[in-house]
């Protein structure tokens, strides 16, 4: 029986329901109207209305991290896909599952230099997983559902779906999702056993051994950070994560050694260095982690997991790679690990153990106290203090001295719960990423630790916080530098501080309060507490500027071209000269 | 233990010198596909020494790139890797590791000369194998047709003898024996 036909329009947003898409970030113009007199005319599918397109991806990456599922987005032609393009990246470095649907100018007039013409697909191809251009209305039932496929599968990223308007107003057949596999991408999920046993062999045979593990496991599930969990605490490894990985662990546990690489613990990265089997999951050995890499790790066997398999071999050569995905792999290992009732050799893991508790005695965390004015790294252990207690708590950050702080100072126990611009490093995530978690949990405590630059980039978000009344906290940890930038200039370039100093900064009281948002400010270390608390307490969305101790520098720290035991520290460091002449050309 | 010449053990592909390979790809013949895989190459600064690219399998939509490219061990199994991981590529086979296969181009190459240097030319061309597919009473087109260093050896001692122009395919190549490229 022929089915009654719909417009394009009204195609997609069948396909997203089918998709289970409930909320939708986006920002109207000309060529997407179709789409958004559909949205006007339902009430299955959320529209969350942002400031500028770039809020849109990021919030979408906000609630994607958040819950697992893929983050959708909506901009129009021209400006809105090149706003969008910075956050397709990030969420491609991050392997972020997202679709973004972007309107494009109708189809006799692509190439013509039309009002608000841009390449979408050309411009984002080597920012996107995959792109499409829609150019018959036949083909979009297939694409919408292929879209959500390709962004879910095998190691997650963006997709674009480029519309053009007279698409999104033709009449066509809708078709529901099938499940037949795609002719083309089909990433392999389940790891070659023998691999896997021989992987089992290493480990208990490790006199010396290290987990270290990303993001991939994460993007795998709950299921296989249990899996991970289990397995490590099976064993009785040591564990260390990466900025991604934060939370595939219990951050609280013994058996983990903190974050890793160039402002990870001492003791995770001493414990790479010398390790004999090394475990990676789900990581992929980015130049953050490695430090130099021909003195990455030198004497170790390397084991790695993961589902892409260009992620083998790009930077660090390892001995045993295993292509799947991390939940698969490690339900696996933890079969034949107890099949082949394998034993960790108890005598060299206590020892190892103690030679990790002399690097954990360095408490490279340590920083001097101050009576007068906020340490920022008090400010963010306060923070962690003060919402432990709650399950509830997404972290948000932008990127800086911050973002690392927040990253060695919060404890995260679970999966999800830790959204942070890894990859692209991006300035101004951590504002509309928030806006996004908090949609996608909105009665849960949403902070963005943030710095007083990175907040400007994307400022206006507050303006959809106001509009949807969430109740995200923004915690401005205040050094009046961007504060990276400083480190690098006072480390690097002879404390020149080429314009690193922002003067005419707002008043973040009064910027919150002109929002009808609630707005703090907090200078004395004595009333630090106290702000927090009302912070959290206060049912609105709050802006607290903590105002930090503005030279405050980031440690411990590998500096560029350095390797992982020739780390620098906030109390012995030499600033002039630390970094060595051909360290200075890396970023 | 077993020993590291294992099947599960990654062959450690890390070779100092950069060394020449021809890769072929099967990919879905739509729009965006060839920018897919030469923005791939320049965006990671991988070489391109040569690419050809034509719809050979109609029914089925397909089309099949050749690349001849050069890298270290590491830098060919990430190009390889990182071309797999391309939604619409169906397969990605290394001809030169995969053993034997039979590369062959084709060049057009016009040469003006009269006298002494026309006939030496014609006579060069028919040790090569060449034929003339256009001539004048001054110019010859040649088209030849053989792997990339007989085409470089015709190409250098047509120079003297009045090559004026040139055109080249680029490599296609296919490998020996009864299999297929996706079997």
């Amino acid at each position: 029986m022929p089915t009654k036909q719909l417009n394009g329009s009204a195609i997609i947003l069948k396909a997203l329901h089918d998709q289970d898409v409930e909320v939708v970030f986006g920002y109207p113009g000309g060529a997407v109207l179709p789409i958004y007199d559909e949205i006007f005319k339902q009430n299955k599918l959320r529209h969350v209305l942002v400031r500028q397109e770039g809020g849109a991806l990021h919030a979408a990456e906000g609630y994607a991290r958040s819950t697992g599922k893929v983050g959708c987005a909506l901009v129009t032609s021209g400006p809105g896909a090149t706003n969008a393009v910075t956050g397709l990246l990030d969420a491609m470095l991050d392997s972020i599952p997202l679709v973004c649907l972007c309107g494009q100018v109708p189809t006799h007039l692509i190439g013509n230099d039309a009002f608000q013409e841009a390449d979408t697909t050309g411009i984002t191809r080597p920012c996107t997983k995959h792109n499409y251009l829609v150019k018959d209305i036949k083909d979009l039932p297939r694409i919408m559902h292929e879209a959500f496929y390709v962004a879910q599968a095998g190691r997650p990223g963006p997709v674009v779906i480029d519309l053009p308007k007279d698409i999104l107003m033709e009449m066509g057949d809708y078709a529901p999702p099938t499940k037949v596999a795609h002719k083309s991408y089909n990433p392999q999920v389940k790891g070659d056993t023998a691999a896997i046993a021989e992987a089992v062999k290493l480990l208990a045979n490790a006199k010396k051994p290290i987990i270290y593990a990303g993001g991939g496991v994460i993007n795998s599930g709950p299921a296989a950070c249990k899996l991970l969990t289990q397995f490590t605490q099976m064993t009785g490894f040591p564990i260390t994560l990466t900025l991604m990985g934060l939370g595939a662990y219990p951050g609280s546990d013994d058996q983990f050694l903190g974050m890793l690489g160039m402002h990870g613990t001492y003791e995770a990265n001493l414990a790479m260095h010398d390790c004999d089997v090394m475990l990676c999951v789900g990581a992929r050995f980015d130049d953050r982690i490695t430090g130099r890499l021909d003195a990455f790790s030198p004497n170790s066997k390397k084991i790695h997991i993961d589902i892409d398999l260009s992620s083998i071999n790009k930077s660090v050569m390892v001995d045993l790679p295993i292509i799947g995905d991390v939940g698969h792999v490690m339900e696996d290992m933890l079969k034949i690990w107890k099949a082949s009732q394998a034993k960790v050799d108890e005598k060299g893991l206590a020892k190892w153990w103690k030679q990790i508790a002399t690097w954990r005695a360095k408490d490279c965390l340590a920083y001097k106290p101050d009576s007068k004015i906020i340490k920022p790294q008090l400010a963010v252990q306060r923070l962690q203090a003060l919402t432990q207690e709650r399950k509830d708590v997404y972290i948000t950050t932008e990127v800086g001295q911050h973002q690392m702080w927040a990253a060695q100072h919060m404890k995260f126990e679970s999966p999800n719960h830790w959204m942070t611009s890894g990859g692209l490093g991006t300035m101004g995530y951590g504002l509309p990423a928030a806006l996004g978690a908090q949609v996608a949990h909105p009665d849960a405590l949403v902070i963005d630790i943030a710095g007083e630059a990175s907040i400007l980039m994307n400022i206006q978000e507050l303006g959809t916080i106001a509009q949807y009344g969430l109740p995200v906290k923004v915690f401005i940890l205040n050094n009046q530098y961007m504060g990276m930038v400083r480190q690098w200039q006072e480390l690097l370039h002879g404390k020149r501080y080429s314009e690193s100093y922002m003067d005419g900064m707002p008043d973040f009281i009064k910027l919150a309060e002109s929002f009808g948002l609630h707005g703090m400010r907090v200078t004395d270390p004595a009333d630090l507490d106290a702000a927090i608390i009302e912070m959290i307490e206060t049912d609105n969305s709050v802006i607290l500027d903590v105002a930090v101790t503005p030279e405050e520098n980031c440690y411990p720290m590998i500096p560029s071209g350095a390797a992982h035991n020739e780390m620098i520290f906030g109390t012995d460091v030499k600033t002039e000269g630390a970094i060595a002449e051909d360290g200075m050309v890396l970023v | 233990m077993k020993d590291l010449s294992d099947g599960v053990y990654a062959q450690n592909p890390y070779t100092e010198e950069d060394k020449k390979h021809t890769i072929s790809v099967l990919v879905d013949n739509e729009p965006g596909a060839l920018a897919r895989v030469v923005g791939l190459f320049t965006g990671r600064g991988y070489n391109i020494e040569s690419l050809t690219v034509a719809e050979t399998r109609h029914r089925q939509g397909l089309s099949r790139i050749t690349i001849v490219t050069s890298g270290t061990g590491m830098i060919i199994e990430q190009i390889k890797a990182q071309l797999n991981r391309l939604v619409p590529i169906h397969s990605v086979s290394d001809l030169t590791m995969e053993g034997p296969s039979v590369e062959r181009e084709l060049a057009m190459v016009k040469v003006v000369a009269t006298g002494e240097k026309r006939v030496e030319s014609l006579r060069i061309a028919d040790n090569f194998r060449a034929r003339a597919v256009d001539s004048t009473l001054e110019s010859f087109v040649f088209e030849i047709v053989g792997n990339s260093c007989k085409l470089d050896a015709f190409i250098e001692l047509m120079k003297p003898l009045g090559l004026v122009d040139l055109c080249r395919t680029g490599v296609v190549a296919i490998a020996r024996g009864p299999k297929g490229l996706d079997e």
